[in-house]
């Protein structure tokens, strides 16, 4: 199969600081792949690498078939990317923001007023594209840069958190469309995110990433059907090792993990366990305070594999944030220019 | 989840790109456009930029016209003065603060991900900067023209005029440029209004070059700005004196190539850090 972005031992580093530690990456064509990690994980500097803005310390990729340190031209004339700030002027309208965008690309004026009419559409915000976009709110700004991030019909489509900071409505929209471009034009996507539900609902596959590192990758019900069929989550107030010790003899429980005050076990066979599993903690004298039967999330892969939990976990590596290291550090890396 | 219809490895090669890579001419005036639109939608930018330069006009006439005149130095000091205002509206007139804007905002980054040529992204500004310094000179110039001041090189002098005050203008403009992709920082940027006080005092802003002595005179020689006066004022004083437009306009052009290679490294250096 063909893959739209493959990487190979990539890396960056900003002086001490390995934002991107030596990763593999094969996206195939059609697909949409979920960037999953918290903050400072190196997600931002994986795009900002893919799309030609930052040279890798070490490495190869390539983006459409191109390397990316040595063909980065014929990269930008095939992708589309939203980064993950509004990458808007605030003085120009909506209509001018799209029409410049357009000739940036190079595009015709006849080209740019039939992709003007395609995208509008998707910013949906009726006369005000006639407004400054300094007017917008949020959502409108977000949904305007994701439309001129695809003003030249692009390709490949990186969206860095795309959602961030968006009410439920306008990430709903955001989801359709993405979900649209993927169906309608077979646009291979490539998201990051920090939201769990959003990879799980629009990702094919999803790679896990912390540290600089994927910790793992596959389509997200095969990472949750790998901890197991049901998870049952105590939260004790007491002892954890000695009430997961007492659960570990309990048959049927394929895996136990404690994490602060939670012990989960993996089972293929919850609700039979359960009970079993409310009487072995009583027994131990080990207070809970509950007892939760759930399927896995990829909050329980992410937790797996890093040692963390994702949700409202923000990044515990102590690693600077990426833009931050951006700013705060001059490494020499080689230009992409 | 989504169900993607995943194209083919024929689907795949077979796409064309809408985008493609422009001439070096569009890539200009795609940037230079919205940069001039830009210019327009500021009007605040437009009014301390005219205020300082008419208040040092009125000021300095005002306090030393008469015994400037009256020793003999100076001839008219009304005319003498004219380039000193049009040296202080265009001098640091540029759209760095613009660009900072665009640094901090993630537009800058926007424009690098697209195929246009990296140098034209500093070009395109410069023509806006062209059409703010005459924006700005023209109401000088007329105010000069309404106290009574007149052109010995006529009406194709008050041109040259013009454009020799925006050559000034746009050469300094490099270093405000150098500073905002340099540093990304607006204050970074304001700060750099110092530059403007050496090379606008420390040379004959008061006084004839044949009057100034001692460590002024010397300094006021390696000052480009005593060339462009010099030419400036040649024009409204003598007509048609080559060898001090010459000057004036080499000088211009030295610190123009000193100001922008100074810019050009900055966004290279801007750029290689991603």
């Amino acid at each position: 199969m063909l893959s739209a972005i493959q990487a190979r031992e990539l890396w960056r580093t900003f002086g001490t600081n390995e934002a991107v530690a030596g990763i593999d990456l094969d996206v195939p064509y059609g697909e949409i792949y979920g960037f999953l990690g918290p903050n400072g994980a190196g997600k931002s500097t994986t795009v900002r690498m893919l799309c030609t803005l930052l040279g890798p310390t070490a490495g190869t990729a390539t983006v459409a078939g191109f390397d990316v340190a040595t063909q980065p031209g014929d990269i930008r004339l095939r992708i589309g990317v939203a980064l993950q700030d509004y990458s808007i002027d605030g003085k120009q309208t909506g209509r001018e923001m799209l029409d410049l965008q357009g000739r940036l690309y190079g595009l015709s004026t006849r080209d740019i007023a039939r992709r003007l009419d395609d995208v509008v559409g998707l910013v949906d915000i009726g006369s005000a594209i006639d407004d400054r976009v300094d007017s917008y709110s949020g959502g409108m700004k977000r949904r305007l840069d994701l439309a001129m991030s695809l003003i030249h019909r692009p390709q490949i489509l990186f969206l860095d958190e795309p959602t961030t900071g968006l009410d439920p409505a306008s990430r709903s929209a955001v989801w359709a469309e993405v979900r649209r471009l993927n169906d309608d034009y077979g646009t291979t996507i490539f998201l990051t995110t920090q939201y769990l539900e959003e990879a799980d609902e629009l990702a094919d596959r999803v790679g896990i990433i912390s540290d600089g590192l994927i910790k793992a990758e596959g389509a997200p019900n095969e990472l949750k059907r790998d901890i197991g069929a049901d998870l049952i989550v105590a939260e004790v107030d007491g002892d954890l090792e000695l009430a997961a010790d007492a659960l570990r003899a309990i048959d049927g429980i394929d895996d136990v993990e404690t994490h602060n005050n939670e012990i989960t076990l993996a089972t293929t066979d919850g609700a039979g366990l359960i009970a079993e599993v409310a009487v072995a903690l009583s027994g131990c004298g080990v207070p809970v305070k509950s007892l939760t039967l759930r399927t896995p999330t990829l909050d329980d892969v992410f937790l797996q594999v890093t040692g963390t939990h994702l949700a409202g976990g923000g990044d515990h590596s102590g690693r600077p944030d990426t833009d931050e290291a951006h700013q705060s550090d001059h490494a020499s890396a080689e230009a992409t220019s | 989840m989504t169900t993607a219809t995943a194209p083919t490895s024929d689907d795949a090669t077979a796409y064309v790109p809408l985008a493609r890579r422009a001439s070096m001419w569009h890539d200009f005036a795609t940037i230079a456009h919205r940069a001039i639109r830009g210019v327009f939608r500021e009007p605040e930018f437009f009014i301390p930029a005219l205020i300082t330069p008419v208040f040092f006009f009125v000021v300095i006439v005002g306090a030393l016209q008469d015994s400037a005149q009256g020793s003999g130095t100076v001839t008219d000091f009304k005319a003498f003065q004219l380039p000193v205002a049009i040296i202080f509206a265009v001098t640091g007139v540029s759209r760095a603060t613009a660009l900072v804007t665009d640094i901090q905002s993630g537009y800058f980054d926007r424009l690098l991900l697209t195929p246009i040529r990296r140098p034209m992204l500093l070009l395109g500004l410069m023509a806006a900067d062209v059409v703010s310094v005459i924006l700005l000179t023209i109401p000088v110039l007329a105010l000069g023209l309404v106290l009574g001041i007149s052109f010995e090189s006529g009406i194709v002098g008050m041109l040259v005029f013009l454009l020799y005050g925006a050559t000034w203008g746009l050469a300094f403009a490099g270093f405000p440029y150098a500073i905002a992709l340099k540093t990304g920082n607006p204050a970074a940027v304001n700060a750099s209004f110092v530059l403007f006080f050496p090379f606008a005092f420390l040379t004959t802003t008061f006084l004839p070059k044949e009057a100034l002595t001692g460590w002024l005179s010397t300094v006021s020689i390696y000052n480009p700005v005593t060339y462009v006066l010099g030419g400036l004022r040649s024009l409204i004083s003598d007509g048609w004196r080559t060898d001090l437009l010459v000057q004036g306009f080499a000088a211009s052009l030295g610190l123009m190539v000193i100001s922008f290679g100074l810019a050009s490294l900055a966004m290279r250096g801007r750029i290689n850090r991603g």
